[in-house]
Formats: structure tokens, C-alpha cells, sequence
């Protein structure tokens, strides 16, 4: 067949299928969007006769775009996001976090071994605090935790409105710092190994130094609650970080960019996991860790039983009832 | 990646194409081209971007700002989400793209073609980090003008590319003259080029047509005066009757 009757053949349909590609492309699909599928097909069959015929680039061309726009509409990615989002906090987050528990550990050592390393010597060598924190944050960080100020600042009973900027400062600060400490993983993985050590060792500092200076039941009864969500999710996020540099640095069997894609899908669930956790963390540290009516010992058990909680959880949950066959 | 750079074997009916155009196979065994962008209209779109989203902040800075405390926490969690944000949602609720984007005319998809999801539109926006490293979009630019098809890092993490949205081309028209029956059995390329010089006549000049037609006076047994009609008439029978 020849072009001119082909096309005369067959403008109707394009003209019908371009219809329903606007509709689906406005997200209003039309009565006739079943059809799509077949529709969408019939389309592909005759752009292949059309370049086997060697038709003209003009009506190969116009079929092209058609068959792209069909295409895009066709494998659009359905995101369920509420149904995937409960699945992964179901199973999927812990489980990806044990696939991949070599990464989390070295993570985790890494940042809790110069965070107690830094406040281990800070608190046997005060003066080293200030070879990591200037003079002013020292007293800022004292002026937060004072317990004679206690009434006044943070740890005055606030607003609901304060605690809502809290909130939102929390959320801006950690959740920055994840994501930086992800990205970090793809200068070969260096970002990452930075923003963990000056992360523990700041964090170490802060804790070494105040508790040397007997601030211990202001900052640690503040601390224990959130930390567990908002350490557990900054080595999650180094891990994240560490898997993309380690699979530019040994890639095994794969080109660099291939291993690098697939890592990068990996990681980036977890990063999406330690989202989540620092949500939470920023919840519990605006309205809960900031609560000074409940005694210091309840905010321990509170604390002890958030880091089991989260110990379980990634223990525990998402395992199957019984192994598989 | 580096295998689709080597030359095809000699022989091959599939050659690369000599412009940008990358080619994705689809499931139902046709080849579609995408138009990957370069670093300029995608360098446009990301300074629109910018100017949107700092317009948005100083707004939002001025409207919440008079509501003390609630409104600092408010103004935090709407500078987290713009600057972590924005990109993400547009990509993936617009079609890939950001506004910026939709004003020049790209998209952001999968290497496969298919539209951008969470996983990657969040992936390549994350690792814009370090695609600013270590000052004003540096690495970003070197990979982008170091890529086959002008992926940043972010993209080649992701597996995303950015490509031009296609819009519907002109249909030019043929001269009206009378077929002519071609004087020998052609190729189905030989088709498509003798189409595509018919197709664009109306684009070149006199001179161009005569010359390019002239290529062909030997094979057609013509003068190369008459090789730019008898093309034409060629052309004319090959689209059939209209």
C-alpha cells in the first residue's frame, strides 16, 4: 500500500487515539480510555509498517510522537503510595535495613564510636570541646541546658505554638542533614564517612562537655527519647551514602553506572526509611523530649523503651510467620 | 552504556544516527528517539526554578512572618519542602516536569522512556548536592557536557534523562506535480530519503535543490536541469494517489 491511502486509511483513528491521549494526559480519561490498550497497539503496528515501507519521515515521524505520548501514558508508574508506604513500614523498611546490615554497621560504628570516643575524651579533657565547637556555641549549648535557667528557653513550659516552630526547625535541620550525609556517598562514598565522624564527633563533644559540667538531668533526659529515632536514622542515612560510593568503588561484576543505579534504588528506600524516622524524631523532640512536668525518671523509661521499640522493630519486624519453603 | 558508543560492525542496517537522538526499544518492538536536552535549555529551566521557588519563599516569608512562633515553625517546614521538594513533586505529579522545565519545552524520564517515578525523580534530586559541588553547579556541568546524553550525576545515579517534549511538526506540503514511475526498484531507505527531500523542498533554496538533486542526474539518466522535477514526480508516485 502507499502512503497517501494509508494514511487516508487510517487519520481517523490518530486523530481519535490523540484525543484520548489528551484526555489521559489532562488525568481525565474519557469512557473510551479501555480501548487505549488496543488502541495504543493498533498504533505501534502501524508506525513499524510505516518505516518498513520507508514512508515518509513526516508520517513517521507524526506516528512517533503519537506512539511516545501512548507510551508515556501506558507505562506510567501507578504510585498506590498509601498501600506501598504501609507495606514498606509493614516489612519492607526493616527487612531492607537487615539486606543491607554490613553498611548499617559500619555506619553505626563509625558515627557511635567518634561520638563516644569525642565524649569520652571531652569529658576526661574539658578543654578539647573547644577544638571542635567555638567558644559561643559552648555557652549557647550551656545556656540551653542550664538547669537553674530551666524555666525560661527551651525548657520553659511553651506554647503550643513553640513547639510547632520547634517542629518545623527540627525538621528543616535533621532532616538537611540526612540528606546531605546520603548525597554525600557519591564523592566515592567520602561525603558520607565526613558528615558521619563530624556528626558523632559534634554530637559526642556536646554530650561529653555537658555532662562534665554536671548538666547530666537536663541534656540526657532530653536527649533519650528522640535520639533513638534520630541517631538510628542518621547512620541509616550513611549507610544509604556509603552504598552508593561502594558501589562506584567495587562494583563487582557491573559497568560503574549500572552498579551505581542499582544501588542508588536501593538506597534510596532507605533514605525514604530514615525520613520517616526523623519525622518522628522531630515530633517526639518538639513535644515530648521539651515536657519538663514529667519527672526525669520517667523520661528514662520512655527513652529505654523508644530505643527498644526501635531495636524490635528493625529486629523483628517484617519476618516472615515461617520459613519459606 | 560504553557499548552502544562503538561503532556498529560494518553491515549493520541499524546505525547510530548522527545527531543527539537516543533510541529506546519498547515492548511492543518498535524503536521511539528521544531528544535528550543539553546543558543550556536545562541551566534555563533550573534558573526559572530558582526564581519561582525564591519568589515563593519571600512571599511565604512575608505572609507568615507576622505570626510569631507558629509562624517561624510553619516558614521551616515550607522551606524544607521547597527546597527539598518542589522538584520531586512537580517531576512526578507533573509528567516530569518543574515548571521551569514546562516553560522550556523538556521532561524529565526513566532511561527507558517511561515517566519519572518517586524512587528516581527523588534519587536525582538528592544527589543535586553534589552535581553544586564543589561551586555553582560544577560537577553538574562537566558531567552534563561530558555525557552522550547530558546527564548530571544526580541523572546518571537515578537513571533518569532529561529530554525535549515533542510538539507536533508542520505538515509540509508536496508541489503538485505529475507522478512519475521510478526507473528502478528502490530501497526502503532509498524511499525515505527521496520522501524526505520532497518533504523539505519547500525549506531550501533553488540553487541547494538543484545541487542536491544533481547528486542524482547520473542514476535517473537525466540532465540536471530535469533531476529536481523528475525527483519530485518520483516522490509523488512513491505517497500514491491522493
Amino acid at each position: 500500500m502507499k502512503q497517501t491511502p494509508f494514511e487516508r486509511r487510517h487519520q481517523a483513528d490518530w486523530q481519535d487515539f490523540a484525543r484520548q491521549l489528551d484526555a489521559l494526559e489532562r488525568g481525565k480519561p474519557g469512557p473510551d480510555s479501555r480501548q487505549f490498550p488496543a488502541a495504543y497497539r493498533r498504533l505501534c503496528r502501524q508506525l513499524a509498517l510505516a518505516e518498513e515501507r520507508g514512508y515518509g519521515s513526516r508520517l513517521v515521524e507524526q506516528l512517533q510522537q503519537l506512539a511516545l505520548r501512548g507510551h508515556h501514558q501506558f507505562y506510567r508508574h501507578r504510585s498506590h503510595l498509601g498501600a506501598q508506604g504501609i507495606g514498606f513500614l509493614l516489612g519492607g523498611f526493616p527487612r531492607l535495613v537487615r539486606e543491607e546490615w554490613r553498611l548499617v554497621l559500619a555506619a553505626s560504628l563509625l558515627f557511635y564510636g567518634s561520638l563516644l570516643a569525642m565524649g569520652l575524651l571531652v569529658y576526661h579533657f574539658p578543654e578539647l570541646v573547644y577544638s571542635l565547637l567555638a567558644p559561643d556555641q559552648v555557652a549557647q549549648l550551656e545556656a540551653m541546658y542550664d538547669p537553674d535557667a530551666s524555666r525560661l528557653g527551651r525548657f520553659g513550659e511553651r506554647s503550643s505554638a513553640a513547639d510547632w516552630m520547634m517542629f518545623g526547625y527540627y525538621v528543616m535541620n535533621n532532616l538537611g542533614i540526612a540528606f546531605q550525609t546520603f548525597a554525600g556517598g557519591l564523592l566515592l562514598g567520602l561525603g558520607s564517612l565526613f558528615f558521619l565522624l563530624v556528626n558523632g564527633l559534634s554530637i559526642g563533644a556536646a554530650a561529653g562537655h555537658l555532662t562534665g559540667i554536671g548538666y547530666t538531668d537536663t541534656f540526657w533526659p532530653f536527649v533519650i527519647g528522640h535520639g533513638a529515632f534520630e541517631l538510628t536514622a542518621i547512620t541509616f542515612a550513611g549507610a544509604a551514602g556509603l552504598k552508593l560510593g561502594w558501589a562506584l568503588f567495587a562494583p563487582g561484576r557491573l559497568p560503574r553506572g549500572e552498579a551505581l543505579r542499582q544501588a542508588a534504588a536501593r538506597s534510596v528506600r532507605l533514605v525514604a526509611g530514615a525520613l520517616l524516622l526523623l519525622l518522628v524524631a522531630a515530633f517526639v523532640e518538639a513535644y515530648w523530649s521539651s515536657m519538663t512536668f514529667t519527672g526525669t525518671p520517667l523520661k528514662y523509661a520512655v527513652g529505654v523503651l523508644l530505643w527498644g521499640l526501635v531495636a524490635a522493630y528493625f529486629l523483628l519486624a517484617g519476618r516472615p510467620a515461617h520459613a519459606p519453603d | 552504556m560504553s557499548a552502544s558508543l562503538a561503532p556498529p560492525p560494518a553491515g549493520t542496517a541499524r546505525q547510530l544516527p548522527l545527531d543527539t537522538r537516543y533510541p529506546v526499544e519498547t515492548p511492543e518492538g518498535i524503536d521511539l528517539a528521544l531528544h535528550p536536552a543539553g546543558l543550556v535549555p536545562r541551566a534555563l529551566a533550573f534558573a526559572v526554578d530558582l526564581a519561582i521557588r525564591g519568589l515563593l519563599l519571600l512571599l511565604t516569608f512575608l505572609a507568615l512572618g507576622q505570626f510569631g512562633e507558629l509562624g517561624m515553625g510553619l516558614t521551616s517546614l515550607l522551606v524544607f519542602l521547597v527546597t527539598w521538594w518542589y522538584m520531586v513533586l512537580f517531576e512526578v505529579l507533573n509528567q516530569g516536569r518543574s515548571p521551569g522545565k514546562q516553560l522550556l519545552g523538556l521532561q524529565v524520564l526513566h532511561d527507558d522512556g517511561t515517566p519519572v517515578g518517586w524512587a528516581a525523580s527523588l534519587t536525582r534530586n538528592l544527589l543535586r548536592v553534589v552535581d553544586l559541588l564543589p561551586f555553582g553547579y560544577s560537577l553538574g556541568i562537566l558531567s552534563c557536557l561530558a555525557h552522550p546524553t547530558f546527564k548530571r550525576l544526580g541523572d546518571l545515579a537515578a537513571g533518569t534523562l532529561v529530554v525535549y517534549r515533542e510538539r507536533p511538526s508542520p505538515h509540509p506540503a508536496l508541489p503538485e506535480v505529475a507522478a512519475q514511475p521510478a526507473p528502478f526498484a528502490l530501497q526502503a531507505d532509498e524511499r525515505r530519503a527521496l520522501l524526505a527531500f520532497a518533504e523539505r523542498q519547500s525549506s531550501l533554496s533553488a540553487g541547494r535543490r538543484r545541487e542536491l538533486a544533481g547528486i542524482l542526474a547520473g542514476p535517473l539518466q537525466v540532465p540536471e536541469e530535469q533531476a529536481e522535477a523528475r525527483l519530485l514526480g518520483i516522490a509523488r508516485e512513491l505517497l500514491g494517489p491522493t
